[in-house]
């Protein structure tokens, strides 16, 4: 067999085993660390690579060439045809487009920079086959909510995501902190995905179908949608409790912060999976019906009537908006206040998570337009680039707390003495958090300001000016961590060991590149990622033929 | 109306759940609430799948007439066995925090002064 064929048959297979290879290497794994604690570790460093190997191949397939992969569990076809004349959806299956692609991608590069930081990161920990296999289980969650294209199969990867990252969460056992902020986060992700569930049985009560091409099909708001608008809400708070936006945000630095920072950067993963999801349900179910109108109000003014044609994008636009604008501003508010190097760069992310979804809102409210567009893809730059930049400081806050122990900003200083590395890595990180040039979170920044400009200037404004607190915010922690006088207590402090020298440096190469050729990204992956977003018609063309 | 008790039953038992785990300030009360909410949407999904007078859905040896929908229970399993894990998941927490603290009080746990 040809290389080329084997490759082929890889990328056909590639949405199997992408949630197969790590489910797998998750219960081998305390088999294998009954050899030894090394060979485990490369096991598992190898399997999650094997895994984002896999997935660059199939991103590539979709992204480049721009093809639509489908894969049926069971084999066979997905769509059966009725003697009535209509097709009835069967089987499980898994659909990638540009949008799980493009996220895939994202999940990849966390997944392997988290476990190649754990190998000196979590050295001296006992239990740690339990914390492999969990991370493996998390790792295969998460990308199952990445790749399916079934509702309930989404619920089961949803709650496995929750289940393993709960649990590692509260992998300090002996810190009370730690078991407080797993409660938290199971109460919380427990009852976003009953909301979810209970929006699935309301969809499935009415279509009878559970697959997501086939249910975007047949949504329909304006006759009889009442169901599906109960549906549309349940399914958008259940799952913007699990991504952090705002009212519902008071798990995440909680989580963020006390889990050990190998686990919080793929947290980091599954958090956006959430977020990814919430897309697909906004833009692909619901994408037909955003510009149905919901209701028209009549006013009479001076004799002539004023009709006002409330459309759906218009209301979520506006909640959108004022969402991202609370999450934004709250996010960067409260990171100021905070003393604990690790809460504070929670609060930062809430406030990037805002960004994300303010250039989402203004592409909704002006949908078709051409900055829309912009906004667009502002947005979905900016998913990737958060994850880099905030996963970046949280590695850099563990190798922090590694090597000193400390987690207190008061209690730090004079730390670029002895990590010179970190301390590069640092400014990297924290130049590209506030949006500064030559990294990446300008370019996906600059774009986003541009186009909310067009919605409304005082957003934008907004949107700088929090950008501007955050660089103060970090500046702060530069001063008070790496610089200053020498503290007695950290002369001996060494550098960082060198597996997570190697995990901040692959983010922090990736950071640089993306900043110099943001023109490259954009166009070869945020472009078709974007396109699945704004057209839904061939995501569901693809599995009900035609249409 | 006698066909909507099913439903009313849904909605009592989210409602309750949500209510215990919003104002109760137990942990092991938060718990019993979540798993309410549970209960209600697990039931919600069978009774989506019954009909009046339908049999178990084995194809071999039924009589004759309607079945009920078998999907919805396949659903309703799987939602039962994710729903233990995060019951006994929940549960070794709050063992946690009760060693930890002393308390199951929301009021009185993570409150210490960081070292």
């Amino acid at each position: 067999m040809s290389i080329e064929q084997l490759i082929q048959d890889i990328v056909t297979h590639s949405p199997a085993l992408i949630i197969a290879i790590p489910l797998l290497g998750a219960f081998l794994t305390p088999l294998i660390s009954r050899i030894n604690d090394k060979i485990r570790n490369i096991f598992v460093i190898l399997t999650v690579g094997l895994t984002g190997f896999i997935a660059f191949l199939l991103s590539y397939d979709v992204l480049i060439n721009g093809n639509i992969h489908s894969y049926v569990f069971g084999g066979g076809r997905s769509v059966i045809a009725l003697p009535s004349g209509s097709s009835f959806a069967i089987r499980i299956l898994f659909e990638v487009d540009g949008l799980n692609a493009f996220m895939i991608i994202i999940g990849a590069i966390l997944a392997f920079v988290g476990v190649i930081y754990s190998y000196s990161f979590m050295k001296g920990n006992t239990g740690l086959d339990k914390y492999y296999t969990l991370i493996l289980l998390m790792i295969a969650g998460m990308f199952g909510m990445m790749l399916t294209g079934d509702m309930f199969n989404f619920f089961v990867f949803l709650e496995i995501t929750s289940i393993s990252s709960c649990a590692l969460i509260a992998f300090w056992t002996n810190k009370g902190k730690s078991i407080e902020a797993g409660f938290k986060y199971i109460v919380i992700s427990t009852i976003g995905a009953l909301f979810v569930l209970f929006a699935i049985a309301l969809l499935y009560g009415k279509y009878n179908a559970l697959n997501m091409a086939v249910l975007a099909n047949s949504i329909d708001i304006v006759n009889n949608g009442f169901i599906d608008k109960t549906a549309l809400v349940l399914l958008i708070s259940g799952l913007a409790m699990k991504a952090g936006i705002v009212p519902m945000h008071m798990w995440l630095p909680d989580a963020y912060g006390r889990a050990p920072s190998s686990v919080t950067i793929i947290l980091i993963g599954t958090t956006q999976a959430s977020l990814y999801a919430l897309f697909r349900v906004c833009f692909t179910l619901y994408g037909s019906q955003l510009t149905q109108t919901l209701k028209y109000i009549r006013f009479n003014l001076g004799g002539s009537t004023v009709i006002f044609d409330i459309r759906l994008n218009g209301v979520f636009a506006l909640i959108i908006i004022v969402l991202a604008i609370l999450t934004i501003v709250v996010g960067v508010l409260m990171a100021l206040k905070q003393n604990n190097l690790k809460r504070m760069i929670a609060f930062a992310a809430i406030a990037e998570i805002g960004y994300m979804f303010l250039a989402v809102g203004a592409w909704v409210w002006v949908i078709g337009s051409e900055h829309g567009m912009v906004a667009l893809k502002g947005g979905i730059f900016h998913i990737i680039n958060d994850a880099l930049d905030i996963g970046l400081l949280f590695l850099v806050a563990g190798a922090i707390y590694y090597v000193t122990k400390e987690t207190s900003l008061n209690k730090m200083g004079g730390l670029a003495r002895n990590m010179k590395y970190t301390t590069i890595f640092f400014v990297i990180g924290l130049l590209a958090v506030s949006g500064m040039p030559p990294m990446n979170g300008f370019a996906s920044k600059l774009l986003i300001y541009e186009s909310i400009y067009h919605v409304n200037p005082i957003l934008s404004i907004i949107a700088i000016l929090c950008s501007i607190l955050l660089l103060a915010i970090f500046v702060k922690v530069f001063h008070s961590a790496f610089l200053g006088p020498k503290i007695p207590k950290f002369d001996k402090v060494k550098e960082a060991p060198i597996s997570m020298l190697i995990a901040m440096g692959m983010i922090a190469c990736l950071i640089i590149f993306f900043g110099l050729f943001p023109n490259f990204i954009v166009e070869n992956i945020v472009e078709p990622a974007a396109n699945a977003i704004i057209d839904n018609s061939s995501y569901i063309s693809h599995i009900i033929g035609g249409a | 109306m006698i066909y909507n008790i099913p439903f009313i039953a849904v909605a009592a038992l989210v409602i309750i759940g949500l209510y215990a785990v919003i104002f109760k300030r137990n942990l092991i009360k938060i718990v019993i609430g979540i798993t309410l909410i549970e209960s209600g949407v697990n039931l919600f999904l069978i009774t989506l799948g019954y009909r009046e007078g339908s049999t178990a859905p084995i194809y071999t040896n039924s009589p004759a007439g309607t079945m009920s929908l078998p999907v919805p229970q396949a659903l309703t399993l799987t939602s039962i066995v994710i729903g233990v894990a995060v019951l006994a998941l929940m549960l070794s927490l709050s063992v946690h925090i009760y060693r930890h603290y002393g308390t199951l009080d929301v009021r009185k746990i993570g409150k210490e002064e960081e070292q």
